[in-house]
This record gives C-alpha cells, sequence and structure tokens, in this order.
C-alpha cells in the first residue's frame, strides 16, 4: 500500500500535467488571435466592407469584392455539395448495404485527405480547361468537393444515431421507406446535419489553394459565373506578398475578419449540436 | 368465426436460423388473439412477418403462406407499403416521433404521405385520441412535444396513431413490457374495445395478460406452435403437456 502523502503527490504531478497540456493546446489558439487583433483591427474600418481594392499607389479601398466572392462561392459549392452529401449519406444508412456502400465510405474517407490543392487541380482540369478561363463555377466545384465527404461523413454519423423505430414506426403507418428515411430519419437528425454543414462551411471559407486556379482572383467586382471572381482568402494571399506597406495592412483585416467567421461558425455549430435532443 | 389473417405453413429464417417453424394459425376478425411464449421462441418475429417489416433485414426469409382475407402478403405484385397501410403495428416501446407534436402524431400516417387534408385533420385527432381515451388529457396542449407525455399516454398515442390510418389489423409487440401497471390496465381496456372494429393480434410476455384480453391464444416454444385455441381451454385445460408446464409457471 502506497502512502497518501505518494497518492496526493501523484494527483498533484498528473493534474498540473493535464492543465499544462491544456495550455499547449490554447497558446497558439490565444497568439495567432491576439496578433491578428493587433495587425487588423487598426485597418477594420466601414470602407473595408463596402470599397473593392484601390489601384496600387493609392490608400484606402477595402475587400467587399472579396467577401461578395466569398460569399457566392460558398453559396454555389452548397448548392452543388450539400444535396450529394446528404442525400448520399441517406442512402447509405437507409438504402445501402455491401461493396458499394463501403466503396463509397472508403472514397469519401479518401476524398477527405486529398490535400485541398489537388481538388483545385481537379476542378482546372474539368472545368477551366474545356471552359478556356478561370471561374467562379471552377471554385465553387473545387470547394464543393471539399464539403461532401465532410458532409456525408458527418450526416451519415447523425443518422445512425436516430434510433430505429421510429423507422419503424413511421415504416408500420404505411409510409414508404424513401419518405420515412427524407421526413422522419432524416428530420430527427437535422440539428446534427445542420452541424455538419456548418462546419464545413467554417472549412472551405478559409481554402485558399483550391481557389488558386480555378476562381483565381479578382480586383474588380464580378458577378459572373463564368468570370475570375475575387475570394477573401485569395486576396489576403495576394495582399500579404505584395510589397506596399497599405495592402498589408489590408491583408491583416481581412484575416481578421475571416477568422471571426471562422469563429462564429464554430460558435454556431457547437451551439446546435448542444440544444440537439433526440429521444 | 371468419379467419381475417391466416399463417399456412409459415416459416422465418434468418440465414441459417430457423426462427419460426412451420406455423398454421388463423386470426379469428374482430377478436383478439394472444401470442404467448418464453424469450426468444419466435412470437416477435411471427408477429413482424404479418406486416411485412422483415423486408428490411437482407438476411431474412419468409415462406409459407400469409393470407389477409385470403390474399396472399407475399404474392407477386403485393406492395408491402400498401400491406402496412392495412395491417398496422404497435411496437414494445412506445416510439411517437420525437420532432412532432402530439397532433401532428396522431395524424404523421398522412402527413409523411402527404395525404392530409387540412379540414379534416382535427377530425381526426380528436376522434382518435377519444377512441384511446387521451382526448381529455392532452386537448389543451394538443401543439406542445409528444416527449412531453408519460410512458403510458405515449404508448396510448402511438395507439391513436395506428387506429388513425384506419387499419383492418391491428398487431402489437408487447405494448405494455415499458409500463406501469396503472398505464397497463388502461392500455388492456383499450384493447378490449378495439376488437370491436380491428383484429387484433398481441404478443406478450404476461400470461395474466393474455388470459384477461384475449379470445383465443396460441403458444409458441423454440420456433414452433405448440398449442392453440379459445383462451380459457388453453389457460384451463391445456392439451399439450409444454403448455401446462409453461402456463403453469415451471419454465419461462
Amino acid at each position: 500500500m502506497k502512502s497518501l502523502t505518494f497518492r496526493h503527490l501523484t494527483n498533484g504531478v498528473v493534474t498540473l500535467l493535464m492543465v499544462l497540456a491544456t495550455l499547449a493546446v490554447l497558446t497558439p489558439l490565444g497568439l495567432i488571435f491576439l496578433h491578428i487583433l493587433k495587425m487588423g483591427l487598426s485597418s477594420i474600418s466601414l470602407d473595408f466592407f463596402t470599397q473593392i481594392p484601390k489601384p496600387t499607389g493609392e490608400s484606402g479601398g477595402g475587400m467587399a469584392n472579396g467577401l461578395f466572392g466569398s460569399g457566392l462561392l460558398i453559396l454555389m459549392a452548397s448548392i452543388i455539395g450539400l444535396p450529394v452529401g446528404v442525400l448520399g449519406a441517406v442512402y447509405l444508412t437507409e438504402f445501402g448495404s455491401g461493396k458499394l456502400a463501403t466503396a463509397i465510405r472508403f472514397s469519401a474517407d479518401v476524398l477527405a485527405g486529398v490535400p485541398s490543392i489537388i481538388t483545385g487541380m481537379v476542378a482546372y482540369s474539368l472545368i477551366v480547361v474545356p471552359m478556356k478561363g478561370f471561374s467562379a463555377l471552377a471554385g465553387a466545384v473545387a470547394l464543393s468537393l471539399i464539403m461532401i465527404p465532410i458532409v456525408l461523413r458527418t450526416t451519415e454519423e447523425q443518422l445512425k444515431m436516430v434510433p430505429g423505430t421510429l423507422r419503424e414506426a413511421s415504416l408500420a403507418l404505411g409510409v414508404p421507406l424513401w419518405r420515412t428515411s427524407l421526413k422522419v430519419m432524416l428530420v430527427s437528425a437535422a440539428k446534427g446535419v445542420v452541424t455538419g454543414i456548418l462546419l464545413s462551411i467554417a472549412r472551405v471559407a478559409g481554402e485558399t489553394a483550391p481557389l488558386l486556379f480555378t476562381a483565381l482572383g479578382n480586383q474588380f467586382w464580378s458577378k459572373k459565373l463564368t468570370e475570375p471572381i475575387a475570394a477573401l482568402p485569395l486576396q489576403i494571399f495576394n495582399f500579404a506578398i505584395a510589397p506596399y506597406e497599405d495592402w498589408h495592412k489590408l491583408a491583416w483585416a481581412g484575416a481578421l475578419v475571416l477568422v471571426c467567421i471562422m469563429f462564429a461558425l464554430n460558435l454556431g455549430a457547437r451551439m446546435m449540436g448542444k440544444t440537439q435532443r433526440l429521444n | 368465426m371468419n379467419a381475417k389473417v391466416s399463417l399456412e405453413n409459415m416459416s422465418v429464417h434468418f440465414g441459417g436460423n430457423h426462427a419460426v417453424k412451420s406455423v398454421n394459425l388463423d386470426f379469428p376478425a374482430n377478436s383478439v388473439t394472444a401470442i404467448i411464449g418464453p424469450s426468444g421462441c419466435g412470437k416477435s418475429t411471427l408477429l413482424r412477418s404479418i406486416n411485412r417489416m422483415h423486408d428490411l433485414v437482407p438476411t431474412a426469409r419468409v415462406s409459407g403462406r400469409i393470407t389477409l382475407d385470403g390474399k396472399d402478403i407475399y404474392g407477386a405484385g403485393v406492395d408491402p407499403v400498401s400491406i402496412r397501410r392495412t395491417i398496422g403495428m404497435v411496437f414494445q416501446k412506445p416510439n411517437p416521433f420525437p420532432a412532432m407534436s402530439i397532433h401532428d402524431n396522431v395524424v404523421a400516417g398522412y402527413k409523411l404521405n402527404n395525404t392530409l387534408k387540412r379540414s379534416e385533420a382535427d377530425e381526426i385527432v380528436e376522434s382518435s385520441l377519444r377512441r384511446v381515451a387521451l382526448w381529455d388529457e392532452v386537448k389543451d396542449r394538443l401543439k406542445s412535444s409528444a416527449m412531453d407525455l408519460s410512458g403510458g399516454q405515449q404508448q396510448r398515442l402511438c395507439i391513436a396513431r395506428t387506429i388513425a390510418v384506419q387499419p383492418e389489423v391491428i398487431l402489437m409487440d408487447e405494448p405494455c413490457s415499458a409500463l406501469d401497471p396503472i398505464a397497463t390496465l388502461k392500455i388492456e381496456e383499450l384493447v378490449e374495445e378495439l376488437k370491436e372494429q380491428y383484429t387484433v393480434i398481441i404478443v406478450t410476455h404476461n400470461m395474466q395478460q393474455a388470459a384477461r384480453v384475449s379470445d383465443s391464444t396460441a403458444f409458441m416454444y423454440m420456433g414452433e406452435m405448440v398449442e392453440s385455441g379459445p383462451t380459457k381451454k388453453i389457460f384451463t385445460n391445456p392439451e399439450m403437456k409444454q403448455t401446462e408446464d409453461y402456463i403453469t409457471g415451471r419454465f419461462g
């Protein structure tokens, strides 16, 4: 039997180690946020949200086109990717069995692990080359390829958590399986599914690499899907490597806005997850 | 009495496991038939084959004939969905739809199929809830979640949901096993009333319950139908030694 003092000592040491590990995780996040806040806050103004970048040499300007472009890209990527991801998950849980389902799950996992620059190259060869030009559409396709596996797997996990007794209850009322899958199972899992969607949006909102040779970026307003379009991460990238002090400031401001959007999306996803109530 | 549902030489296999073995049994119309037997004897499996719930289990295979009004429900071209509309089912654990209100749960069968007419909804809700004696308890909170109800109320809600779509046969799979004695009593009274309009088949663990609510009883053991007949006879003067041993509590 070890002495009480020894056990107290062990307890103290291990607790200290865990606190240190927690700090090690939190410190980089805190440092990043504080640094971006320090560098970016001074450049945030109304202009940032309403103006497009000024030509070289002129001061001021903002990233309104980048914000709009990112929003449009995410919206289009969602329109393409969410139905595929969500319905694919419904198929996997409700109808899929055997080799096909295993193959789909495996490819989704592989797709989720593919570096995003490769995803950009795929969209480049699929869309940019045949259409002979960079476009918002190509950017959206690249982003949707990143969203699909995330949404598919999180939705599948959520659907699996819905009790099978609900499926039986619905079938026993004479409701066909496909209606049961969509209107009972998916609806019961809705909050978890939305959480997964928000996380996937948070993920693609900050993606830069897949947009480099698809959406390309744009110094001006562009609302056409067939033309290059600005995106916040791209603008940050381009402005940060430019040799002008003014542009650097704008890049910091952009980084701050992007990080805040990430925070908001993740918090939203968290809150959704917490209020989830399933019998 | 004419048979509403008939099993002829009916077997159920799950892969290599022969769960129900060549059962022959008639379920008379407008009466309550109880299926009793120890755990794992195949009584729930038998019940679930009557509304084709096994269709979703890839390894399950039903053979022999099950007829509803003389028509084979596993026959070619028979839609399992329409069978389930005629043969409703109440489950062991109350399973109202958690995302729906009490009102919506009652008309769920219509709502999920997009066949609900607004003008008829309230009437269906009231009459169905009255049938299960739940109306007075919930009429002031029809919009609240079904999950706020007690277990017994939830089970009566599930029965209301089942009769709302106007089936002809109601299957009950140990409907009281998750309920307290008072809630059980209410369900049993309800079963008694339901047989006026429906053919009721109830699986139960509880022999006293079978004796109280049913007109006929069938005793199953190890997948086989050991004996069936009028409830009074099965419980007072069974023909088979196994039946007697089971109802007197010697095993099970």
